[in-house]
């Protein structure tokens, strides 16, 4: 006796598949279908089945030779969600099986249905077919269903010149050279850095800059898991930077530090980029990295 | 009405893969075991149900003739069905007058092929079975229009596979575990066994049933009904079908002691409980039922035999037995045995 199992492979199949004859009520439907219509036939009773058969299946009776179009929209009943579907399914991604009873019909179609994800599924929505390429007058002319446009993507996007005149090109030029150019109100007694040319409490003007340094403290910030092309990585870290010298903080990028070792009063000083690629842009500053000096008591 | 009552039942002790046993093999025991408990080794009539496409061979019922002994020639019949099916054919020939002793048999070998798909090709050619939906597929689509409450489902399918363990016929299935869905929102748990199995069941009628019986199991009604294949035209919530044929084989006339239930399932139990009209007082499916194991087309036939089985051993009145074929429960037989 072997002691292995004798197993070998046997495959049943019809070469070239059954030929069946549809009969004038199901071949009725098909062609429609080739065409791109969906028919219903009513019943004695005045009720339309679809798919169409030959005898009302409630009363045995023969239908009536009135065909209806139906749909081609229709409401779910009931569904089920396949999660991984088989080669021989109407799709090749997690679908929705359904009935659907299309608007006009009086009984439901068995069909598949793509709403991309299962959470867009629910029983009473509104879908519609969608059909195949080349319909051949056949079941599968429609491929699937898919939910009723409910709405839409607007893209927004316009394309502008800007100009750094005045006081922003003055505190571009200093960045371009590699100092952080900022003001003071006399009258306020206060240190904006970027420069302005006026001050945002009393309106005075403000006639000369003032040069920071490149250091400062973390008054503030922000752990951010959206990337974003000027970010090192996600996630990255926006900061309030407090310049040394100066009384109202700047946002920039904070590097070279896990996120979660931010925190407030973390001194930190800027890392420019190499001054061969410097430019009068805040491209410049890569980002504040920590200095490693204690933190500082913020008031 | 010719009272014909269950004499002898048995069944394979049920595998979850295939011994490699052929199909005479596989049910050469049981015949064997039915022919010693009766002392009978011909019988006026022989019916089995049995699905070729389970083998994957045409007319594969036809060499488990081997097992029967059928030479000379035998008065034999088969329905490519469950064997519930072949019961009902058997008590109708003996309606006749002319022959009083029935043996009824069913098998399959499901692990052979794929049984989610081969499924498939019950369907009707035009409008379903190109889709591929398959077994899974359309289960799902009635346990969602059932909507049962999870934790009546997975204590269905717990008591079920509890029963099992203490049936040396059926599987051993550990306690259900885990979330997986099959297909939503049946659950992996959800899904009937896997199973290889066939059952053999004899008939007698008139004095023949208390000649080899102590407690012939009488069958005081027995009725099929059938609802229209296609899905979108029920309402596959209930089973208006094993509701009708509930009524018809008497289901109502008196308590129901043991109910055992060709639900498949879980959601099938309830749909079936329903349209029984089963109240809490009988026990439902002692014996595991198919969720602790699923010959397929001996399964229903094995339903009949277990509520059969207890009259014959004395343990019960009044039993009914459930056998469904065709997809989402389409067709139902319903059976009522007393003692």
């Amino acid at each position: 006796m072997p002691s292995d199992p004798l197993v070998t492979q046997h495959v049943l199949e019809f070469p070239g598949g059954y030929t069946r004859s549809t009969g004038p009520v199901v071949g009725r439907f098909l062609s429609e279908l080739r065409a791109r219509r969906i028919v219903g036939v009513r019943t004695a009773e005045g009720r339309v089945l679809v798919p169409p058969l030959e005898y009302d299946p409630a009363t045995g009776e023969p239908v009536t030779g009135e065909y209806v179009e139906v749909g081609p929209a229709g409401t779910v009943t009931t569904w089920n969600w396949v999660h991984e579907p088989l080669d021989g399914h109407p799709l090749d991604r997690p679908f929705a099986w359904a009935l659907i009873k299309l608007d006009g019909a009086d009984t439901a179609l068995v069909h598949a249905v793509d709403p991309e994800h299962v959470k867009a599924m629910r029983t009473g929505m509104r879908v519609w077919p969608v059909w195949r390429d080349q319909p051949t007058g056949h079941i599968t002319d429609i491929s699937h269903f898919v939910p009723e446009v409910t709405k839409i993507v607007s893209n927004v996007r316009g394309e502008y010149r800007i100009q750094a005149g005045g006081a922003l090109r003055v505190f571009l030029e200093g960045i371009e050279r590699g100092v952080f150019l900022g003001g003071r109100c006399d009258r306020c007694d206060k240190v904006y850095v970027p420069y302005r040319a006026a001050c945002p409490e009393c309106g005075g003007v403000i006639p000369d800059t003032l040069e920071l340094p490149d250091t400062g403290t973390i008054t503030t910030f922000a752990i951010n898991n959206l990337p974003d092309p000027r970010a090192p990585q996600v996630p990255f870290v926006s900061a309030y930077i407090l310049l040394d010298g100066a009384d109202i903080p700047m946002i920039a990028l904070i590097g070279d530090v896990p996120a979660h070792e931010v925190r407030q009063g973390m001194r930190v000083k800027a890392v420019w980029v190499p001054e061969s690629e410097r430019t009068a842009s805040m491209a410049n500053i890569r980002w504040f990295a920590p200095t490693g000096e204690p933190d500082v008591e913020l008031s | 009405m010719r009272e014909v009552a269950i004499v002898a039942f048995a069944q394979t002790r049920h595998t979850p893969h295939d011994t490699g046993l052929s199909e005479p093999e596989l049910i050469l025991p049981v015949i064997n075991e039915v022919k010693e408990r009766t002392g009978l080794d011909r019988f006026g009539f022989t019916c089995s149900g049995s699905c070729d496409y389970l083998a994957g061979a045409p007319f594969s019922f036809v060499s488990a003739l081997d097992a029967l002994a059928a030479w000379p020639p035998i008065s034999e019949s088969h329905v490519e069905m469950d064997g519930a099916w072949a019961l009902y054919e058997a008590w109708v020939r003996l309606q006749h007058g002319d022959v009083d002793s029935a043996l009824v048999y069913g098998f399959g070998k499901s692990s052979l092929g794929d049984l989610r798909t081969i499924m498939t090709l019950q369907l009707d050619p035009y409008y379903l079975a190109p889709l591929g939906l398959d077994q899974l597929s359309y289960a799902a689509l009635q346990a969602a229009a059932v909507g049962a409450d999870r934790k009546e489902l997975d204590e269905i399918v717990r008591r079920s596979r509890a029963d099992g363990r203490a049936n040396p016929y059926a599987l051993d299935l550990p306690d259900p575990e885990g979330e997986d869905f099959a297909v939503q929102p049946l659950k992996q748990t959800d899904v009937p066994p896997i199973t290889d199995g066939a059952a053999a069941i004899v008939l007698a009628a008139g004095d023949l049933a208390t000649e080899l019986s102590d407690s012939p199991a009488y069958i005081r009604g027995i009725a099929h009904r059938i609802e229209p294949h296609y899905l979108g035209m029920r309402d596959l919530g209930r089973s208006a079908s094993a509701a009708d044929a509930a009524r018809a084989a008497g289901v109502g006339k008196g308590p129901v002691e043991v109910a055992e239930l060709h639900a498949q399932f879980p959601h099938e139990e309830i749909i079936l409980r329903e349209a029984l009209e089963l109240t809490g007082d009988t026990v439902i499916n002692p014996s595991g039922g198919p969720l602790a194991a699923n010959p397929v087309m001996a399964t229903g036939l094995i339903r009949i035999g277990e509520a059969a089985r207890r009259i014959l051993d004395g343990h019960a009145r009044r039993t009914v037995a459930h056998a469904a074929g065709g997809p989402c429960l389409q067709h139902n037989l319903v059976t009522v045995l007393e003692a």
